[in-house]
């Protein structure tokens, strides 16, 4: 597991992509804080934050994992991968990992920000910004991990973003479609309990509840566990 | 160190690999024989565990692949059709990543600078993968079989696409490596495994047409006694003439292969020498032998008939 997260995560440099993915999320956190902070003088990340979840769910992370399994397959380096003495977990694990560390990494560089309010004297919300720290991490892992099992469905890595991305785009919209079938009550109640931004608001509100961290954790390893399942099954076709 | 039992593997309806069986002793190189679409790409990755067995048994080293496949797989270096190559990597990073990757406990800076010494990439050490000719690819791909000293090689094509001189050096190499290793190796070119292997195992629609020594091959298929003779002259009167030899059982005509001449495939009776009075006989009409060879088959020609003949029988085919 350790060598192939080593090996995924030097290759999200040596591609463009972890710049990439750090790029856009510098860009827009920038972009807000400048007008909503340091032009409109507050000192709320909320504005920052918002955009990050936005933007990490429906640019960043189909960028970021479209390519850990279908690349692998296309050049059929998968071949060393599934006939080296490790196991599929190990694998799935390994490139887990390395992607979600690029991410971990550049909204951990936007913490930057944070501090600068706190250089003027102001005091930031430190409960909310905490609470969305947690928050976008436990989402984007779990898209993350959703992301890396559509990159164990396809050779490319074009069509693995595009899942990605529809699925990211469905779960935004998840609260509109709630109220649409308002009438029907089981409906709603499940596609409530499933909407992630519910969630992702109590976080940046400041409330890190049990319940939430779990349903993301469990979210990120259903999806790992998929992962395993579809390249266990490539085996017997 | 290897044997395989009943292996077989469907694609939905088609049966790629049918029924095989056959066991590997240690040390041995095995000629993997077939034309392309055959089943030897499939039987080596079931060996390899990267595909499962629709139904068989595969044990190596005493590992079963299905119950102990991390076993099974570290005692086996695996260069596919294709080598498993990342290009943004380079040749030092990949074989220090398939070290760490194959759990290789072996010093590492020793076994590794070894390895490129045996493959001979030394000198391409520190360059990326994605700017490798070929037949230095080729070349990190056994490497890279080579990491953690597995003792069995299976080599999926390990000289196609590569120039002659890459492949005389490339045999040279899979020799070196027999004395060491149990090696399967796998090509649908004849003279290659015929250079290299042990004992060959010709397959064909996924199942096992011939299982033996090149030698056992050559003397059981080229039995009966032919020769080919060429002979200046019209095609009828020769034939006429020369089926009227006594001692001869049958003549084919093989075509005009030089202008004016004509080749026979003459098939003699079993304690008959005709070529004495063949030649008087020719010789009294005035009609020149330009060359006449007892016809051993060469394996091209076994493997050719070989593959060539429906499959009927279903478990194993000759095995001599």
């Amino acid at each position: 597991m350790i060598a192939v997260f080593k090996r995924e995560f030097k290759a999200l440099f040596t591609s463009p992509i972890a710049y990439f993915v750090w790029a856009l999320l510098f860009f827009f956190a920038g972009l807000y804080f400048y007008s909503y902070n340091i032009l409109g003088g507050q000192t709320d990340l909320s504005g920052v934050f918002g955009i990050l979840h936005t933007i990490s769910l429906l640019l960043v992370v189909p960028i970021l994992t479209m390519r850990l399994f279908s690349e692998e397959r296309r050049n059929r380096t998968d071949q060393a991968l599934f006939t080296a003495p490790v196991s599929l977990t190990g694998v799935v694990l390994g490139k887990f990992f390395a992607a979600f560390l690029v991410f971990a990494l550049g909204v951990a560089i936007i913490f930057v920000l944070a501090v600068v309010i706190a250089m003027f004297g102001a005091t930031p919300a430190w409960a909310s910004i905490i609470g969305n720290y947690v928050g976008i991490l436990l989402l984007s892992g779990n898209l993350i991990a959703a992301g890396l099992f559509f990159s164990t469905l396809t050779e490319s890595q074009f069509i693995s973003a595009l899942l990605t991305f529809a699925f990211s785009f469905v779960l935004l919209l998840f609260d509109s479609l709630a109220s649409l079938f308002s009438e029907v009550a089981w409906l709603k109640t499940a596609i409530e309990f499933l909407s992630v931004n519910t969630r992702y608001q109590e976080f940046a509100a400041g409330a890190i509840s049990y319940g939430n961290v779990i349903f993301f954790l469990s979210m990120q390893a259903l999806f790992l566990f998929l992962s395993v399942r579809v390249l266990d099954s490539r085996k017997w076709q | 160190m290897i044997q395989v039992k009943n292996l077989t593997k469907n694609y939905g309806s088609h049966v790629a690999v049918d029924d095989i069986s056959f066991s590997i002793a240690e040390g041995e190189i095995i000629g993997f024989l077939g034309p392309n679409g055959a089943g030897k790409s499939t039987t080596m990755n079931m060996l390899t565990g990267y595909l499962s067995a629709t139904a068989g048994e595969i044990v190596i080293d005493g590992h079963d692949v299905l119950n102990e496949p991390n076993e099974a797989k570290a005692s086996i270096g695996y260069l596919p059709e294709l080598p498993p190559l990342y290009m943004d990597m380079t040749v030092r990073e990949y074989l220090n990543f398939m070290y760490d990757l194959k759990k290789c406990k072996l010093p590492r800076a020793k076994h590794i600078a070894e390895i490129c010494r045996i493959v001979k990439i030394e000198g391409v050490y520190e360059r990326l993968i994605k700017n490798l000719s070929k037949g230095y690819r080729q070349r990190v791909g056994i490497a890279q079989a080579l990491i953690g000293n597995p003792p069995v090689l299976i080599l999926d094509e390990p000289t196609v696409g590569l120039d002659p001189m890459q492949i005389i050096e490339i045999r040279t190499l899979i020799k070196t490596l027999g004395r060491h290793h149990t090696v399967i190796l796998s090509s649908h070119i004849l003279p290659e495994v015929e250079a290299v292997c042990d004992r060959l195992i010709i397959i064909n629609h996924g199942q096992i047409v011939a299982d033996a020594t090149p030698k056992q091959l050559s003397e059981e298929y080229s039995a009966s006694r032919h020769l080919t003779v060429r002979v200046a002259g019209g095609e009828q009167a020769v034939v006429e003439l020369v089926s009227k030899v006594p001692g001869v059982k049958k003549v084919s005509v093989l075509g005009e292969k030089e202008p004016g001449s004509v080749d026979l495939l003459i098939e003699q009776a079993d304690d008959a020498d005709v070529r004495a009075e063949l030649f008087a006989r020719l010789a009294a009409r005035n009609w020149p032998i330009l060359s006449l060879r007892s016809s051993e088959r060469t394996l091209e020609e076994i493997f050719m008939s070989l593959i060539h003949q429906p499959t009927t029988k279903k478990n194993g085919g000759v095995s001599v």
